[in-house]
């Protein structure tokens, strides 16, 4: 049966050109890029084309730029950094996040906090936008750090970071973004924005997992989570991921050439499935920011049902996407993002995640829609809260 | 542990879903915090206990919904006292096993079985 992948936002496909780009590096070019010998120096140099690459993308200059395994351990590495590095220096001990980060940087914070660090996690509106004004009156004489993520994973908002930058920069914080679901898909400038640490992961954009990329700002030096040997500069040590590197290289210089024409053409099938979806199937809604969102993502909440039964049976029918509700994560709480932004439990157990790629086509879209309607009437046909309310809504009329 | 054969042939064709019109016994267990709601409604007899007919509404995942169908199959045909020993245990052993944390959370439809036959049985004392 053909699959239609819509969880672009959990992971994408390698493409093929990424493929080619690593195959030699399976084979001859294993050489490890600190050995002086030729088998290293070669590597040596494609592992520095990469870092241009990564450092071309985000208008950085490649010296500010460190590998990693990805996002998760980059964003732990400026926290844990940062935390290690000014605690006593400089004595601001506070940071600001929100409530919507990716877990990576939200339980990092917590357990940071538990140490002694003082964390504010700002709220969102039903919507999921943070205040502005709100962040810059949660800054104190002793904030160190601002750590927000450019792009939501689950709703898609984008976050105005540029705006977050320019009050960092007015009351001498630091601006940590996690850029993962953003890197490769939007134009991302350090420079403009204001940014001194930035994280970003390659699977997101057709690279490779276990490898994604961290920018420190020049001068920003903090202590790393991994210590050894002298590799990345002492930023990060241990053998380099030579062939997750060379994909991200390959992925971004791609991804930059391309991401206009994404922009205009994904989002086109994004609008139209979100339009017969909810145009077809009633009680339905988008959550997050309509009008700020990435062009590749929507979710939207079923009433009357819970998501996991949606997942399970778009995947039978050979759909695959997500779902915020609680029973698909294996915790008992539904997606800290959509509770956050309040909406009623019945309707955040319902989130189904929808992410479009590349790859993605209008007929996938418009079979997705027909499984869809079938679905959710199926489900809701089970459903004692929807039995109820058609129930009220006769005795109404 | 993904789910069994079993639990999703229980979730993509359950069996005994809707309401039942005659029913003589209800109870509905859960709420929308946890994520599942589950409601049972018996035609039970009158003379004999036995539960003649019974049927579930289900809002939650797919092992809430599997566990439903199932005890409403097993449940059928029983008595009183029968289905009072019916265990949620039996349930997911039924269904080849569940996900350890769908044990608890989403196997509930048991307990709302012995809830709607304790309710019965104080509206019927035996005579």
């Amino acid at each position: 049966m053909k699959r239609i992948y819509l969880d672009h936002n959990a992971s994408t496909p390698v493409r093929e050109e990424v493929k080619q780009k690593v195959i030699p590096f399976l084979g001859e070019m294993f050489g490890n890029p600190s050995s002086r010998h030729k088998e290293g120096r070669v590597v040596r140099v494609a592992v520095e084309n990469a870092r241009e690459e990564v450092a071309r993308t985000i208008n950085a200059s490649s010296r500010e730029i460190t590998f990693t395994s990805g996002a998760t351990e980059g964003n732990n590495a400026v926290l844990r950094g940062y935390w290690q590095s000014y605690k006593e220096r400089e004595k601001k001990n506070h940071i600001i996040t929100t409530a919507i980060e990716h877990p990576c940087v939200l339980t990092t914070s917590q357990k940071l906090k538990k140490e002694g660090f003082d964390v504010t996690f700002l709220p969102v509106d039903s919507v999921g936008r943070i205040s502005l004004d709100e962040l810059e009156a949660a800054i104190r004489p002793e904030t160190g750090l601002v750590s927000i993520m450019m792009i939501n994973n689950e709703t898609g908002n984008i976050y105005p970071i540029e705006r977050i930058g320019e009050i960092c920069q007015k009351h001498n914080v630091l601006l940590h973004v996690d850029a993962a679901q953003a890197v490769g898909k939007v134009p991302v400038d350090v420079k403009k924005m204001h940014i001194d640490f930035l994280t970003l992961s390659g699977h997101k954009f057709y690279a490779l997992k276990g490898a994604g990329a961290m920018y420190t700002k020049w001068g920003r030096w903090i202590k790393p989570l991994m210590t050894g040997g002298h590799q990345e500069k002492n930023r990060r040590s241990g053998t380099e991921n030579i062939v997750g590197i060379i994909a991200i290289g390959e992925a971004l210089k791609l991804a930059r050439d391309e991401m206009d024409a994404d922009a205009v053409q994904i989002k086109k099938l994004r609008d139209y499935f979100e339009k017969r979806v909810l145009d077809e199937i009633p009680y339905t809604q988008v959550l997050g920011d309509p009008s700020n969102r990435i062009y590749t993502t929507t979710n939207i909440s079923f009433k009357f049902i819970e998501g996991e039964g949606i997942i399970l049976k778009l995947d039978v029918a050979g759909i695959a996407v997500s779902t915020g509700s609680a029973c698909s994560s294996g915790s008992l709480e539904p997606s800290h993002v959509i509770t956050s932004m309040n909406v009623p439990l019945e309707d955040a157990h319902s989130s189904t995640r929808f992410s479009l790629g590349k790859q993605t086509t209008k007929e996938d879209l418009d079979y997705t829609v027909d499984i869809l309607k079938d679905t959710i009437a199926t489900l809701r046909s089970y459903s004692p809260l929807y039995d109820e309310f058609m129930r009220n809504q006769q005795k109404g009329e | 542990m993904e789910y069994t054969e079993k639990v999703m042939e229980h979730f993509l064709t359950p069996k005994n879903v809707g309401r039942l019109d005659d029913a003589n016994a209800e109870a509905e267990i859960g709420n929308p915090a946890c994520g599942d709601i589950i409601k049972l409604y018996l035609k039970l007899n009158e003379e004999t206990g036995i539960i003649e007919d019974i049927s579930f509404q289900t809002f939650g995942c797919g092992a809430a919904i599997a566990t439903s169908s199932m005890t409403t199959e097993m449940a059928k045909g029983l008595t009183i006292e029968e289905a009072l020993e019916l265990t949620r245990e039996q349930v997911a052993d039924e269904l080849g096993g569940l996900p350890a944390n769908k044990m608890h959370c989403s196997n509930m439809a048991a307990d709302a079985l012995h809830k709607a036959l304790k309710e019965y049985q104080e509206k019927h004392p035996k005579k």
